[in-house]
C-alpha cells in the first residue's frame, strides 16, 4: 500500500449560481513514502486543490484520499492525518501566527498538547534542522521571505510529520529566497528521508525531484520522471508551460540537427553533452 | 508618522523585568496605574517617577523609546496643560487677552499631563519587556476564572497573538497602498480635516479586501497545524511565579506604604 493513496478523487467547490465547476476531475495518483514529487500545471489545473486533499483541509466529493492508510473523509482520524501530512503555503506572512520565531514553530506541537520540555526539544531540532537556529528569538517580519518559509516548514517538522506538502512556496521569493527554500526542502528529503510533495511554476525546481506529476483542467495528464516529462518539450508547450533552459537549449539544437541525448534537463548535463 | 506606534514592540533582553512572570507583571501594572489616581500629592508623584525612571534604565530598553512612545500624545498633553492653565480659578500671574493663567492651573495642568505621562510609560514598561505570545498567556491565565462566567480567555488571548503579530504587517501594507496611491497622483497631505479623512478611504478599502484574504489563509494555515481551539493544548514556555516577581510584589507593596504615610503626613 502506498503512502498516499488518491483514488478517483473529484471535487468540485460549490458555486453560486449552481452550475459545478470540477477542480478534481477523476484524479487517481499514488506517492510512495519517501518519494519527492513535483507537481506542475497552470494556475486553475487543480494543483492547490489537490493539495488540500493531503491533509483534509478539503474532502473529496467523489472518490477517496488515503494518507498512510487513514481515509481522510474519517473524523476519528482527522488529526493524525494533518500530523502526518504538514503543509507551506504559497504566502509567507499568512502562515506565521506567533510574533516569535521559536514561539511560532512550537505552535504545532503546542496544538497537538505534546509536553513542554518535549515541545522545547522539538523546536530547537527542527529550528537546526532548516538551518534557523541563531533566528529563535527573532520576529517574523524582519525576516526575509525564504527565512519565513524555512520557519514554516520549521513547524511542520516540529509536529513530526511524515510528508511535506509545499504549495508553491516559492511563488512569493526573490532568487536567493527560492534556492534557500529548495535547498532546504532537498536537504530534508536526503538527510531524514521526509516524502515531498512540492507544487510549483519555476521548471528548474521541479527538474530537481525524482518524480513530475503534470495537471491540467483538473486532471493528471503526465506522470514520469524529470527526463521523461521535459524531454517532450512540444507537450509541454501545448499545456502553457515551459521546459528548464537546458531542456528547451537542447531541443532547439537538436532540431537545428546537432546530435544530443533526449533527456538534458539540468545546466551541467547540457555542459557534459555539449563538449563531449 | 507610522513609525511612531510602539504598540506590541517587545525589546528581547534578561534584565529583571524580563525575567518577571506576565502575570506578576500585569498586576503591578494594574497596581501602580490605580496609585497613580490614589495617591495624588506632590510626594506620591516623586515617588513614581523616580520609580518610572529607574524601572526604564534597569529595562535596558533604549530610554528614547519610551519617549517615542508618548509623541502619539504630545497633542493630549499640550491640550490638558492649556486647558488646566487657564480654567482653573487662583492666583493670576499672567494675562493674555481673555486668557488668565494661574498659579493654581500651572501646577494642576503640570500634574495632570505627569500622571498621563507616568501611565503610558508604565504600560511601555509593560509591553517593552514582555514578549506579546507571554503577556497574551498571562491574560488568559488571569481571565481563565472568569470562564464560568462565559469569558472566552483563550479565544481573547488568541486574537490579541494574531493582532500583535499583524500590526506590523498591516503597517507596512498600509504604508506600501499609500505609496501606490501617491505615485498615481493621490494626496494625502492637503486640505481640510474632512478632505483629509475622505482620502483615507483609498487606503481603508484594500487594507480590509487583503486582510480578510489573510485571515482565511492564516485560518487555513492554523488548521493545518492541528489547531482546535484551548482544549487539550499545552504551552511550550510555561509560566512560573519565582523569586523576582515576590521581590517585585514586596517592593510594590513597601512603596505603596510609604506612599500611603507621605500622604497620610500630607506631603
Amino acid at each position: 500500500m502506498a503512502f498516499i493513496e488518491i483514488e478517483d478523487l473529484c471535487f468540485a467547490y460549490p458555486s453560486e449560481r449552481g452550475e459545478r465547476r470540477m477542480a478534481l476531475d477523476h484524479v487517481s495518483l499514488s506517492v510512495e513514502e519517501g518519494e519527492f514529487v513535483a507537481v506542475l500545471g497552470t494556475n486553475g489545473s487543480g494543483k492547490s486543490t489537490l493539495a488540500k486533499h493531503l491533509n483534509a483541509i478539503l474532502l473529496p466529493t467523489s472518490g477517496v484520499c488515503r494518507v498512510a492508510g487513514m481515509d481522510t473523509r474519517d473524523g476519528a482520524h482527522l488529526w493524525d492525518v494533518r500530523q502526518t501530512v504538514g503543509m507551506v503555503f504559497q504566502n509567507p506572512d499568512n502562515q506565521i501566527i506567533a510574533a516569535i520565531v521559536e514561539d511560532d514553530v512550537a505552535f504545532g506541537p503546542e496544538n497537538l498538547g505534546v509536553p513542554s520540555d518535549e515541545i522545547r526539544r522539538r523546536v530547537d531540532d527542527a529550528l537546526a534542522a532548516v538551518g534557523m537556529t541563531a533566528f529563535h528569538g527573532f520576529a517574523p517580519h524582519l525576516l526575509s521571505g525564504g527565512q519565513k518559509q524555512r520557519v514554516a516548514i520549521a513547524g511542520t517538522l516540529a509536529m513530526q510529520t511524515k510528508c511535506l506538502v509545499l504549495d508553491e512556496p516559492t511563488a512569493m521569493l526573490d532568487p536567493v529566497g527560492r534556492k534557500e527554500v529548495l535547498d532546504t526542502v532537498r536537504r530534508l528529503h536526503r538527510e531524514s528521508g521526509i516524502t515531498v510533495i512540492y507544487i510549483t511554476h519555476f521548471m528548474e525546481e521541479a527538474a530537481a525531484a525524482q518524480r513530475v506529476v503534470v495537471m491540467e483542467d483538473g486532471k493528471v495528464v503526465e506522470d514520469g520522471s524529470p527526463k521523461e516529462i521535459f524531454s517532450r518539450v512540444d507537450a509541454m508547450r501545448k499545456r502553457g508551460l515551459d521546459v528548464p533552459l537546458a531542456a528547451e537549449i537542447a531541443w532547439r539544437l537538436r532540431k537545428q540537427g546537432i546530435r544530443l541525448p533526449e533527456d538534458i534537463v539540468t545546466d551541467e548535463e547540457l555542459a557534459v553533452a555539449l563538449c563531449r | 508618522m507610522l513609525t511612531d506606534i510602539t504598540i506590541g514592540q517587545f525589546f528581547p533582553g534578561t534584565s529583571a523585568l524580563h525575567r518577571m512572570d506576565p502575570r506578576a507583571k500585569l498586576l503591578l501594572l494594574l497596581v501602580l496605574m490605580a496609585a497613580i489616581f490614589v495617591f495624588d500629592t506632590p510626594g506620591g508623584y516623586a515617588a513614581l517617577t523616580c520609580l518610572a525612571i529607574a524601572l526604564a534604565v534597569s529595562s535596558g530598553v533604549p530610554l528614547s523609546m519610551y519617549l517615542r512612545s508618548l509623541r502619539p500624545l504630545w497633542w493630549i498633553l499640550a491640550f490638558t496643560f492649556l486647558i488646566h492653565l487657564c480654567a482653573t480659578p487662583g492666583e493670576v500671574f499672567f494675562h493674555i487677552w481673555i486668557f488668565d493663567m494661574t498659579k493654581e492651573g500651572l501646577a494642576r495642568g503640570f500634574f495632570l499631563c505627569l500622571r498621563l505621562a507616568l501611565l503610558i510609560v508604565f504600560s511601555s514598561l509593560l509591553t517593552f519587556t514582555t514578549s506579546p505570545l507571554s503577556l497574551t498567556d498571562g491574560m488568559e491565565r488571569l481571565l481563565r476564572p472568569l470562564k464560568v462566567v462565559g469569558v472566552p480567555a483563550h479565544e481573547l488571548a488568541m486574537m490579541m497573538t494574531i493582532a500583535l503579530r499583524f500590526v506590523p504587517t498591516l503597517i507596512e501594507e498600509t504604508d506600501t497602498i499609500m505609496k501606490a496611491q501617491q505615485s498615481r497622483g493621490a494626496d494625502f497631505s492637503t486640505g481640510n480635516a474632512l478632505k483629509r479623512v475622505r482620502h483615507l478611504i483609498p487606503i481603508l478599502v484594500p487594507l480590509f479586501i487583503s486582510s480578510f484574504r489573510r485571515a482565511d489563509e492564516l485560518a487555513t494555515a492554523m488548521e493545518a497545524r492541528c489547531y482546535r481551539g484551548g482544549e487539550g493544548r499545552t504551552r511550550m514556555k510555561e509560566l512560573h511565579v519565582g523569586g523576582v516577581d515576590y521581590a517585585a510584589a514586596g517592593a510594590t507593596a513597601l512603596l505603596l506604604a510609604a506612599m500611603g504615610a507621605m500622604k497620610a503626613a500630607g506631603v
